[in-house]
């Protein structure tokens, strides 16, 4: 168990040659600079960042050729990989070709490459659109708020050689998450109010410790950034503040510090990115099993900070229950324990303090958490139920009898519309007849309606036999429910959709289309009435604020408790006649949590709160509750440093 | 769809729809036909499909219904089993079978009697177009007014006859008597229910169960009457709250999207009840409900009762009216099976909607000319020329109209036609001998004593009072503004301060009476006030409410219309100072009140003969409690009174316009 160092990504740029690049950069060419940078960047990634993958998920995305040595998934700046106004890697979207026939470009994951034939015909009846009205998004990103620098504080971080830059890319770049407004916005060409005046890029502990401290010693505002993938406006600026607001981007802290196998936990700097963090480990045969959706893009120190949860936290658990111990950095100084005891009765465990503390109170730097051998056996499964009530009867049992596999879900009628909407092209008549066949056979010979019909996925994990056993356990529950196995494929697919479903959403938004998700957690006897009861207030309100036509509403259970379940809504829109589309789902979105909130869900189940639901934790956790996240706040950090305006 | 304006300020000139009659095609074509035409109703969008048996036992398995049962059979040590059978002994016998087969009968039947007691059955088609689109949307629940038995019969007659789901009727135990029709009545929907269950759980726990049910599965639409029962006076009844708690409950605890409350206002030209019921409040008992006494009945088929105005009204979202007044998320922290009190919040809530749905269904009540010929000829006992008469009516009618009352009044008429139709319709009430219209007094058999001679009377007073009493909710407010007027200075100038609190006196002393919403009080002021400057009768210089010289005959008429209750409570209450005995019980004092004013009537010392009525009594008394003049107080079995003296010397010299309100309000503390 030698202590391994891990290092990888290019090296960023020294901190003279980010002022110079700004200085070399006028602000009135910056739309055709930028043009070029997209473009130079599309060559870049052939040439220096080839498309890497990793292992454990490369059943979900596409394993791909490795050919050079191993860097960061995340380059040095981003935007090199990735879209500035949209999701994930720019070599990888959905589009519809001169056939008509969708897309999915890249070489990334599994659908990549492939035709998907029947997505057109669920997106123009879904919808009420057409591919032949495009709603492109408008280039204009030179519209961005002059950085209004601290000069004092510029000089003191130049003495450190912490790289930091203030270049409008950089700093629009980390000015948002992925909340509908948000890359709206960018796509549309609309200004920000408020972005970043400058980015600073620590290597390491030390180097945030010395950017907290110059921070404080010249009051400039920090809003830590990590895989940018937030959906609760927790990015946002905060357009009153006057101060400098310097974005610390954690990518570069993106090292396995150690790993040690007797206790089975390893030591991690926070910047790292799901999907390294699992490549990595998986290359010292371990995982840690954590597997949130956003894994590609997200990192640790995101996950602490917002209490993610991941997709196999039945085996593995979630972000609270994986992590040790946490080292963060605040205004007042270091915040850590001293051991790494499993369990602790030391008052309230301060680690709740920083699980979900948003980034109001400092940085997380390092974090040690458990890992797991990765399991010798993976296996997917699905099952068909006649309607969404005998599946949730069924998930209701499955956790009564504690028996959940790795990962379970339930996709309503619509999300299992739409995942087959994204069947890539059937290559012979045989898969043909036989996918007829399995139709026939359940809605014909079992009498299910394929329109109420709604399918359960799993995936199971352990060894071989194990698996197997537990394999039956769960079918012979879901058969007293009146579920019918429906095979590994439609299983493994279900899961594809959550990693492509965020790509989706910007082809939606090329014609027209507007989408997102939300989340949040319910008893289990509410979760029927809360799903019922959100669709049709969704609808409703829909059409009380002028959309013009039906909008898609679907939900999934996405986890069980005990006491409880996860749910997952998707909300899309035609907007086409309507003048504020943005402004339109947002009242749609806000109206739909307060309906959650009346029906017994919480504010959040994994999300966070953000800036986007502060309105509602007064009547969450009480004034009292908000009192006393206040007064922590007060301690660790009197003068707002980082004032990131999130949650209170 | 369903109306958000519910609480904003009242249109004084409400659009309403237009009537179809239905019985124009019965009259043309095969009633057995029709009987047995494709009946294809269209369902709520959410139904779970189950036969009427399925339902007892959703019920009888229900996790509500299994926790009062294992609570019941704690507390009386009682086996559980034994407890769930007596659970199901209640459902059977509470539970309809609805049987299209028996709705066909009555169909057939029922276009039969229909066709020769009434001229026309009109109903707002609209308003079936809004409430077939409800159906579908969202569990619907129909709140008609009742005035008459046959007001169930005929809901589901209309329903079926524009091919809507059926509804499932609250119906009183009082029906099971009648053996035969109950069970024909039980068949056609109806499902009954015991009169009083005060605290019996297990009762209550099947019976809101069994509603709840139907409901969240979309069953059927529930019909109930929110009055409780027929109103015998025409005046809507103060709303029960038990029936409207239980459906809306579910939307509380998100079982349902939404509810949607349907005011149905059933309006009748001449009631089938009518002098049944002015005996019934003399005293004389209501025959009980048999099979042989609805054979009796037979004799009303002989008569014109003239027609039936059927008005669906918009339906009322549940949702939209408790938004913001009903937290739900208070909901979240109970297991939603165990039975629990509601909060306060949602009994003000429910309080609230059940009054404004009687607003709407007093609003959409149609009045015919004879309602206006009524108020005048009873303020006018002793006879009116006709001529002064049908002036007057035309009067009336331009008033009634401005107040926005929903006046059917024949189009292209001569008014003498209007009027003289009106008379010969309502001949048994009133009767015109030498150019003179007055009152009818039952033709006696033989000798009669003077007590008989006066009840004769009063029961063609009382009969008349019905008629007038329909057209009190468009009077009502501007009129205690009047009276306030009137008792608070004799001079023509009168004080802003001073007049509404005589006018708040009036609107608390009158809100059994009366559906008066709990604190509207202020809205109704300014209301009266709108109103009565709006037709000119009064004009408010800054402070003032000032009487102008074409007011005179709107407030002396709007006066006259209250005259009846204001002397009525004044009898009782000088009963109470003057005759009542230290012990006198509750059970007495019905009997005591009548006969101290049959007393003061033949002494020749009170004209009102309305203080005969147990109706008004009830509500004098109601009053009185809850002011806190009279106490109820429990000796033994029996309930006493106990007589403030002072504070009901006091409200009744309010009342007789001797004392200004200030005063007396002090008294009473």
């Amino acid at each position: 168990g030698a202590p391994l160092l891990l290092n990888c990504g290019r090296r960023p740029p020294t901190a003279d040659s980010a002022t110079a690049a700004d200085k070399t950069n006028p602000r009135g060419k910056h739309c055709l600079w930028l043009c070029f940078r997209v473009l130079s960047s599309c060559l870049e990634i052939f040439v220096l960042c080839p498309p890497l993958t990793s292992d454990s998920i490369s059943t979900v995305l596409a394993a791909a050729t490795i050919t050079m040595t191993l860097t960061s998934t995340v380059c040095f700046p981003r935007q090199e990989i990735m879209k500035w106004n949209g999701w994930g890697y720019s070599d990888s979207k959905f589009l519809f070709n001169k056939k008509g026939q969708a897309e999915f470009t890249g070489k990334r994951y599994r659908l990549s490459g492939m035709v998907l034939p029947s997505l057109q015909d669920w997106f123009e009846n879904t919808f009420g659109a057409s591919v032949n009205h495009k709603s492109p998004p408008a280039l204009n990103a030179s519209a961005v708020p002059p950085a209004s620098l601290n000069e004092a504080f510029v000089e003191d971080l130049k003495a450190t050689g912490i790289p930091f830059s203030h270049e409008a890319e950089d700093r629009v770049f980390r000015a948002h998450g992925h909340c509908l407004h948000e890359i709206f916005a960018l796509r549309e060409g609309k200004k920000f109010e408020r972005v970043p005046d400058m980015v600073v890029w620590p290597n390491c502990h030390n180097d945030v410790v010395k950017i907290v401290e110059l921070a404080c010693k010249h009051n400039v505002c920090l809003i830590p950034y990590g895989g940018g993938t937030s959906v609760t406006s927790a990015l946002e600026c905060p357009p009153e503040e006057t101060r400098c607001i310097v974005s610390l981007d954690t990518s570069q802290m993106n090292r396995i510090l150690w790993i040690d196998e007797k206790n089975l936990v390893a030591h991690v700097e926070a910047g790292i990115i799901g999907q390294d963090l699992e490549r990595l480990l998986n290359e010292s045969g371990y995982c840690t099993g954590h597997e949130p959706d956003s894994m590609e893009f997200s990192s640790l120190g995101g996950w602490v900070a917002t209490r993610a949860s991941g997709m196999k936290k039945n085996v593995y658990g979630n972000i609270e229950d994986l992590v040790i111990h946490i080292k963060v950095v605040t205004p007042r100084g270091v915040i850590e324990k001293s051991c790494q005891g499993p369990r602790m009765s030391t008052g309230p465990d301060i680690h709740h303090f920083i699980l979900g503390s948003e980034g109001t109170l400092g940085v997380v730097t390092e974090v040690t958490m458990k890992i797991r051998p990765i399991p010798e056996y993976q296996k997917y499964g699905s099952v068909v139920f006649p309607n969404f009530e005998a599946g949730v009867a069924c998930l209701r049992e499955v956790a009564k009898q504690r028996c959940a596999p790795a990962s379970i879900r339930l996709m309503d009628n619509e999300q299992f519309q739409f995942g087959h909407a994204l069947k890539p092209q059937v290559s012979s008549i045989f898969t043909n007849f036989v996918e007829g066949l399995k139709k026939f056979y359940i809605t014909k010979f079992k009498g299910f309606d394929p329109h109420q019909l709604v399918v359960a996925t799993l995936l199971f994990e352990g060894d071989r036999e194990r698996v197997l056993q537990h394999e039956k356990q769960v079918y012979d529950i879901a058969a007293t429910f009146g579920g019918l196995a429906a095979g590994e494929d439609n299983g493994q697919r279900g899961y594809i959709l959550t990693f492509v479903i965020a790509y989706l959403r910007d082809l939606g938004m090329d014609y027209y289309v507007v989408a997102e998700s939300f989340e949040t957690s319910v008893p289990w006897d509410r979760v029927l009435d809360l799903c019922r009861n959100v669709k049709e207030r969704i609808n409703r309100e829909c059409k009380e604020r002028g959309v013009q036509f039906q909008p898609l509403t679907s939900c999934r259970v996405t986890q069980t408790y005990d006491a409880g379940a996860c749910v997952y809504f998707y909300f899309a829109f035609n907007y086409r006649g309507l003048a504020d589309p943005v402004h339109t789902y947002e009242r749609v979105e806000h109206a739909a949590r307060e309906e959650i909130l009346a029906n017994g869900g919480s504010l959040s189940h994994h999300h966070g709160v953000g800036k986007l639901r502060k309105e509602w934790m007064k009547e969450s956790i009480s004034s009292l509750g908000v009192g006393m996240l206040q007064s922590v706040k007060d301690y660790v950090d009197p003068d707002n440093i980082f004032g990131n305006r999130n949650l209170l | 769809m369903a109306s958000k304006t519910l609480y904003s300020q009242r249109d004084p000139m409400l659009k309403r729809d237009g009537f179809e009659d239905i019985l124009e095609e019965r009259r043309n074509s095969s009633d057995l036909k029709y009987a047995l035409r494709c009946y294809a109703p269209v369902l709520y969008k959410g139904v779970t499909p189950c036969k009427a048996n399925m339902l007892k036992n959703i019920v009888l398995q229900s996790d509500q219904l299994h926790y009062v049962i294992n609570q019941v059979s704690q507390e009386s040590g009682e086996a559980p089993d034994i407890i769930q059978e007596e659970a199901s002994v209640i459902l059977e016998e509470m539970a309809h079978r609805l049987q299209i087969s028996t709705v066909r009968f009555f169909a057939f039947a029922l276009s039969k009697a229909f066709k020769t007691l009434f001229q026309h059955v009109c109903v707002n088609e609209e308003g079936i177009q809004r409430l077939q689109q409800a159906i579908q949307e969202h569990p619907v629940v129909l709140l008609p007014s009742h005035r008459s038995y046959m007001d169930f019969l005929l809901m589901s007659y209309i329903l079926y006859t524009y091919d809507l789901a059926l509804p499932v009727i609250a119906a009183g135990m009082d029906f099971m008597g009648m053996k035969f029709v109950g069970e024909m009545l039980r068949m056609s929907g109806a499902f009954f229910i015991r009169r009083s269950f005060g605290g019996d759980k297990l009762y209550w726990a099947v019976f809101s169960e069994y509603v709840k049910t139907m409901l969240r599965n979309g069953f059927a639409p529930i019909e109930f009457f929110l009055e409780g029962t027929r109103s015998r006076t025409c005046k809507s009844l103060t709303p029960k709250l038990g029936l409207l708690n239980i459906v809306i409950e579910p939307f509380f605890k998100g079982e349902v999207f939404d509810v949607n409350l349907v005011p149905v206002s059933i309006s009748y030209e001449r009631i089938l009840e009518e002098s049944l019921y002015a005996r019934e409040l003399l005293g004389v008992p209501k025959p009980k409900e048999s099979t042989s006494g609805l054979l009796k009945a037979r004799r009303i088929l002989s008569e014109d009762y003239g027609s039936i105005h059927v008005y669906f009204g918009q339906p009322v979202s549940v949702r939209s009216l408790a938004q913001g007044k009903v937290n739900r998320s208070t909901y979240n922290l109970f297991p939603r099976h165990i039975p629990r009190k509601p909060m306060e919040e949602t009994q003000s809530f429910v309080n609230d909607t059940a009054y404004r749905i009687v607003r709407l269904q007093e609003d959409n009540m149609v009045l015919k000319p004879w309602v206006l010929m009524a108020s005048l000829l009873l303020q006018n006992l002793e006879g009116l020329e006709l001529s002064v008469l049908t002036e007057q009516t035309v009067w009336l009618r331009g008033l009634a109209l401005s107040y926005a009352a929903f006046l059917d009044w024949p189009d292209h008429a001569p008014t003498a036609k209007v009027v003289s139709s009106s008379l010969a319709l309502h001949r048994g009430l009133a009767c015109v001998s030498g150019g003179r219209v007055s009152l009818v007094v039952g033709e006696p058999l033989g000798p009669v004593t003077p007590e008989e001679a006066l009840f004769n009377r009063a029961v063609s007073v009382l009969s008349c009072a019905s008629y007038r009493n329909q057209v009190l909710h468009v009077f009502l407010r501007p009129a205690m503004l009047a009276v306030a007027m009137h008792t608070a200075a004799s001079s023509k100038k009168s004080e802003w301060p001073g007049l509404y609190n005589c006018f708040s006196f009036l609107w608390d002393m009158f809100s059994n009476d009366f559906i008066l919403c709990p604190g509207d009080i202020v809205q109704d002021f300014e209301e009266a006030c709108y109103l009565l400057v709006k037709t000119g009768a009064v004009q408010m210089p800054q402070q003032d409410i000032v009487m102008t010289d074409i007011g005179q005959p709107t407030l002396s008429f709007f006066n006259g219309l209250l005259e009846p209750f204001l002397q009525g409570y004044q009898v009782v209450c000088r009963y109470l100072c003057e005759e009542a005995s230290e012990g006198l019980t509750e059970k007495q004092y019905i009997p005591a009140v009548r006969s101290f004013a049959v007393k003061l009537i033949l002494a020749g010392n009170l004209r009102c003969y309305e203080v005969l009525s147990s109706d008004m009594q009830k509500n004098a008394l109601a009053a009185l409690l809850r002011m806190d003049a009279v106490r109820k107080v429990k000796v033994a079995d029996q309930v006493t009174l106990i007589v403030n003296k002072m504070a009901v010397n006091s409200i009744d010299d309010i009342l007789g316009g001797k004392l200004p309100t200030q005063k007396a309000l002090l008294a009473r503390l």
